[in-house]
Formats: structure tokens, C-alpha cells, sequence
């Protein structure tokens, strides 16, 4: 479904603040997977959500999604084939515009925007079906504007949008960090049922463990710039904390513990 | 004095047009476009010069409507491909426009004195006793002069309205949609696939359209097109477009844009109010309208703060007078 083949790339190359950002990463996500991705901070996780975006291009390598090569297709075509929420609940939604309105750029994200109108009766009828499913009461709100939404509740919209159109690939970039405990709980258990439901193929980045070790079926540890772990099927389902800061002291053999405080 | 403020109404229903290419560029893309300035003239230009060289008025202003449409889509352009800083792409098309406007209509001033205009066309056809019973109305009202035709009035109407209402629907389209997301917020917009570079494109020419549309009509209703008639008209569009959202809210698409067009009523009318002041003169007109909008940006503001000041010091007055009573 998605394949990154051999990406590299390096930012301000020649210069002393040279970065390898990503080196030579190879990453093959099957249809329905559900991958997190945990590393430490500058360990190319969100590097690599933005390679898969379209948002960088990258130095050598391809993205493929859907066998098909999209490494160099601008971000807002690449976005037909993908679902994406951001870590801000700002980011995914437009504030001025109601909910509704919010919906229907959604819906248009993988067909031909026209002249017709983007909020019809039919539509609405499914835009209430899908909202009724947050259990937030959204549905009966469908003219507010999304600026009145809390940060839980426009987040819970984002995710909504981002996959009520099933998309080949569902990116999220650590969706729940910028929420408190409760939302981001409520946010986790959407996003498991969501992809379930749908049975979504996910990338997603989150620096909570605990998180990566509830959700999907396969993790992948980051660190400068490469894969360092990738684990998955019933080896996945038994992991720990502890497993994880073991491993990475093996692999990478140092002191963790500034990256522990950071990851916990 | 009435007939005055009849004028007023008048020209402000035109103007309107290019208020509502203003909202359409600050409010709703977030976009802030001076072509605005360069593009009006480049609309009344056209129709005048096409006029005077036998073309019909109306395919004379269609014309107009396409050089404003292509005129936006350069800025646009600048600022898109170019990335032009918004405010800079806009200076420099107005100023390159300058140029060109003065090479379209051949000499600073083009006369259209003898020539056929739309409102001359209306005026052939409009029955005269349409007039004369508004003009009783007019006169009863105290009024001992009348104007000399209401077709302008009813004729502009019905265009400002047509436009206010390809304007709510197109911002409830598909598309629409996608445009006011690129004002709101591209990021999103463009994950949801929109090429947010030709959204602006778009919104700016269609914008600059109107403006040209405004300034081509306003050419044909006062007879002549003049390269320097277009100086200052971002900030009278800007006016308008505050002073409507103040008086009359922004709450909704369709309220924003009846807002705008009232707005460039309002806006007309203060200016020939002021105007009649003793000590000013036509000249002072820009630091009029300048004026207006510090007034209209600035008034809220305190209106605002000095409510809320008055409802701190209530409650503290009220806990200071409970703590007395125990």
C-alpha cells in the first residue's frame, strides 16, 4: 500500500549545521497495517510523515503509494490518497467555517472540486450518520462554527475528516500530544475504532510509548535518521516499556536516560 | 441636500461592486490587494476607450471585466510563483498598471460626451412615467429638486444584487469552499487536496473583475475615464467594507455581503455629508476617507474597552458594598 524505498535526505548539506535527516530508510506498510512510530526528538519521525506527505521532496529515494510513484507530486495531489492530523487541533480544521462546511471540504478531498454546492441535503444526512459516531454530540451542531469547538472536539472533527473518505493511507502526526489526558484518551480510543472500522493503513507517530504499544499492530523505532526496530505480529502484542528501553540501549548502546525522560 | 444624498445612494451602489472585489480579496483570501487602485481604471479604461471607438457598452464592459480578471490573475500570479510578498505583488501591478492604463485609453482623459453608454441605452427604453411618479414621491418628501432619472438607480440595483448573489453562492460551492479555507487556513486546505496557488489566482482575478466592472460603470455614468480616478480606491473599498461589518455584522456569507454593499452606501453618503461642512473642500476628500476608516478601525476598540471597564468597576463596586453590609 505505501512503500518508501531507500529514502535519504539531508538538510543544509555543505554547511556546519548539516543534517542527516533520513538515511536510506526503507519502510513497506501492507494494506490494513497499522504502524506507530516512536524515536526520540530529531530522530526523523516527523521527517519522514512530511517525506510521505509531500510536504519535503526527498534527496534520493521513492514514495510509492498504491503502486504508485508519487515522489514527486505536489502535496495538495498527493493528498487525494491521504488522510492526515496534525499534532495542533488547529491545524486540521478551518476555524471560520462551520462544521459542516468543514465536512465538505473533506468530502471533496478525493473528487473534482466543482461549482455545484458543497453542502447539500444528502450530504448532510451523512455528515450527521458520521458525526453521531464521535459521540460528541456534533451532529446537532452541524452550523456552529469550528472556532467554538474545543481542542478535544476539533481534533475528534479532524480525525473524522481525515478518514471518513477512506483514504489509501491515514498519516497522523502526533494527534494527541497538545490535548490533556482525558481528551487524548477519548482521541486514542476513536482513533483505534476508526481504523478498525475502516481498516485503515496507518503511520503513526507518537511520542507517548504506553501509546505505541496499545495501538496497531506494528512499531518502528527511530533514531537518526534510521529504522533502528521494527517489530509487529504476536511479539508486538507482548512488548513493554521495558523491552523497548532495552532494546534501543542494545542497539544503540548508550546512556537513555535523557531519551527516557523525554519518550515516558 | 436630498438630491444630493440621492447621488449619493447612487454612485455608493456602484462603487459597491468594487467593495465587494475588496471583501472578496482582505476577508475572505486574507489576501491584501492594492491592485484594486490600478485595475479600476483599467476597467473604466477599457469601457471607454472601446466606447469611443464604436464598441457596443455592453460588450464594452464585458471587456472591461476580462482585462480586471487578467490584471487580478497577475497579481496572483506574482504572489503564487513569483512568492511575491501579498502586499508587494499588489503595489507592483498597480503601478505597472499605471502604465498600461495610460497606453489602453491613449491620453490621461478619455470624454465619453457624445457617446452611447449603458445608462443612455436604459434611459431610451425606460418609461417616463416611472420616473415622474417617483419624483412626486421625491417631492412630497420636501425635496424641491428631483433627480433627473431613476433608471440608474433601479438598473444598479438589480446588477449589485446579482453580483451579491454569484458571490454568496460561488463561496458555497465546492470551490468556494476551497477559497475561503486558503483565507483560513492552507494548511488544512491543501491536505485535503486543493492547489490552494490557483485558488488565490482565481480569487484575486474574480475580485479584480468586479473591481473593473465597477470602475467601467462608473465611467459610463460620469462620462469620462481618467487615468488618476483609481488613487486611493483600496482604502474607499476597505471603508466600505468596515463600516459595513460595524453597522450591519458579519455573521453569515450573505450578511457579510449585504453588509459590504451597505457599507458603500454609508460610506458615500458621510462623504457628501462632510463635504458640505464649510470648511472642507472637494480636495480634502481623501483625508476624509482616510479619516473614516481610522474612525471606523479605531472606535470599536474603545467602545469595547470602555464597556468592559465599566463592568469591572460595577462588580468591584458591588463586592465593596457587600463586604460594608457584613
Amino acid at each position: 500500500m505505501l512503500h518508501v524505498k531507500d529514502v535519504a535526505i539531508t538538510f543544509n548539506e555543505g554547511t556546519p549545521d548539516e543534517k542527516k535527516a533520513l538515511q536510506g530508510i526503507n519502510l513497506e506498510l501492507h494494506k490494513g497495517e497499522f504502524v506507530t512510530v516512536i524515536g526520540s526528538n530529531g530522530a526523523g519521525k516527523s521527517t519522514l510523515m512530511n517525506v510521505i506527505s509531500g510536504n519535503l521532496v526527498p534527496d534520493i529515494g521513492e514514495v510509492i503509494i498504491s503502486e504508485k510513484d508519487v515522489t514527486m507530486l505536489p502535496e495538495f495531489k498527493r493528498s487525494a490518497y491521504i488522510g492526515r492530523v496534525f499534532q495542533d487541533p488547529m491545524a486540521g480544521t478551518a476555524p471560520s467555517m462551520t462544521i459542516e462546511e468543514n465536512l465538505a471540504m473533506a468530502y471533496s478531498r478525493i473528487r473534482k472540486r466543482k461549482l455545484k454546492p458543497g453542502v447539500t441535503k444528502q450530504r448532510k444526512v451523512e455528515f450527521k450518520e458520521h458525526l453521531r459516531t464521535l459521540n460528541l454530540g456534533l451532529e446537532d451542531r452541524l452550523n456552529a462554527k469550528v472556532g467554538l469547538l474545543s481542542g478535544g472536539e476539533r481534533q475528534a472533527l479532524s480525525l473524522l475528516m481525515a478518514t471518513f473518505t477512506n483514504p489509501n493511507i491515514l498519516l497522523l502526526d502526533e494527534h494527541t500530544a497538545a490535548l490533556d489526558p482525558a481528551r487524548a484518551e477519548l482521541i486514542t480510543n476513536l482513533t483505534k475504532k476508526v481504523v478498525d472500522e475502516h481498516g485503515l493503513t496507518t503511520l503513526m507517530v507518537t511520542h507517548n510509548m504506553q501509546q505505541a504499544l496499545d495501538l496497531g499492530n506494528r512499531l518502528i523505532m527511530m533514531d537518526k535518521g534510521q529504522i533502528i526496530l521494527d517489530i509487529n505480529g504476536d511479539k508486538k502484542q507482548n512488548l513493554t516499556i521495558e523491552d523497548l528501553l532495552k532494546e534501543f540501549q542494545r542497539i544503540r548502546g548508550e546512556q537513555f536516560e535523557s531519551d527516557r525522560a523525554v519518550l515516558g | 441636500m436630498a438630491l444630493a444624498l440621492f447621488g449619493a445612494v447612487e454612485s455608493g451602489i456602484i462603487y459597491a461592486i468594487m467593495a465587494l472585489g475588496v471583501y472578496l480579496t482582505f476577508r475572505v483570501l486574507d489576501f491584501p490587494d492594492l491592485t484594486v487602485d490600478g485595475s479600476f481604471v483599467t476597467g473604466a479604461g477599457v469601457a471607454a476607450i472601446s466606447i469611443s471607438n464604436g464598441v457596443s457598452p455592453v460588450i464594452a464592459t464585458l471587456m472591461a471585466i476580462v482585462a480586471g480578471f487578467i490584471a487580478g490573475c497577475i497579481t496572483g500570479l506574482l504572489h503564487t510563483k513569483g512568492k511575491i510578498n501579498a502586499l508587494l505583488s499588489g503595489i507592483l501591478m498597480m503601478i505597472a498598471l499605471y502604465s498600461i492604463n495610460l497606453r489602453i485609453m491613449d491620453s490621461p482623459t478619455v470624454s465619453l460626451h457624445n457617446s452611447p453608454t449603458i445608462f443612455s441605452q436604459l434611459r431610451d427604453i425606460w418609461p417616463a412615467g416611472i420616473d415622474s411618479f417617483f419624483n412626486g414621491i421625491f417631492t412630497t418628501l420636501g425635496s424641491e429638486r428631483a433627480p433627473a432619472t431613476w433608471v440608474i438607480v433601479f438598473f444598479m440595483i438589480i446588477v449589485t444584487l446579482a453580483i451579491k448573489f454569484f458571490t454568496d453562492y460561488f463561496l458555497k460551492t465546492d470551490v468556494g469552499l476551497a477559497l475561503r479555507a486558503t483565507g483560513d487556513n492552507k494548511k488544512m486546505i491543501r491536505s485535503l487536496s486543493a492547489n490552494t496557488d490557483n485558488l488565490i489566482v482565481l480569487g484575486v482575478g474574480i475580485s479584480n473583475a468586479m473591481v473593473a466592472l465597477s470602475g467601467a460603470l462608473i465611467a459610463q455614468i460620469g462620462g469620462f475615464a481618467d487615468v488618476s480616478m483609481g488613487i486611493g480606491m483600496i482604502v474607499i473599498g476597505l471603508a466600505s467594507v468596515i463600516i459595513g461589518e460595524a453597522l450591519f455584522g458579519k455573521k453569515t456569507i450573505a450578511i457579510a455581503t449585504i453588509a459590504v454593499i451597505g457599507g458603500a452606501i454609508v460610506y458615500r453618503m458621510v462623504v457628501t455629508l462632510a463635504l458640505r461642512v464649510d470648511f472642507l473642500e472637494t480636495g480634502d476628500m481623501k483625508m476624509i476617507t482616510a479619516f473614516i476608516v481610522m474612525v471606523a478601525l479605531i472606535a470599536p476598540r474603545i467602545i469595547q474597552a470602555r464597556k468592559d471597564k465599566k463592568r469591572r468597576l460595577q462588580k468591584r463596586a458591588a463586592l465593596a458594598g457587600l463586604k460594608e453590609g457584613a
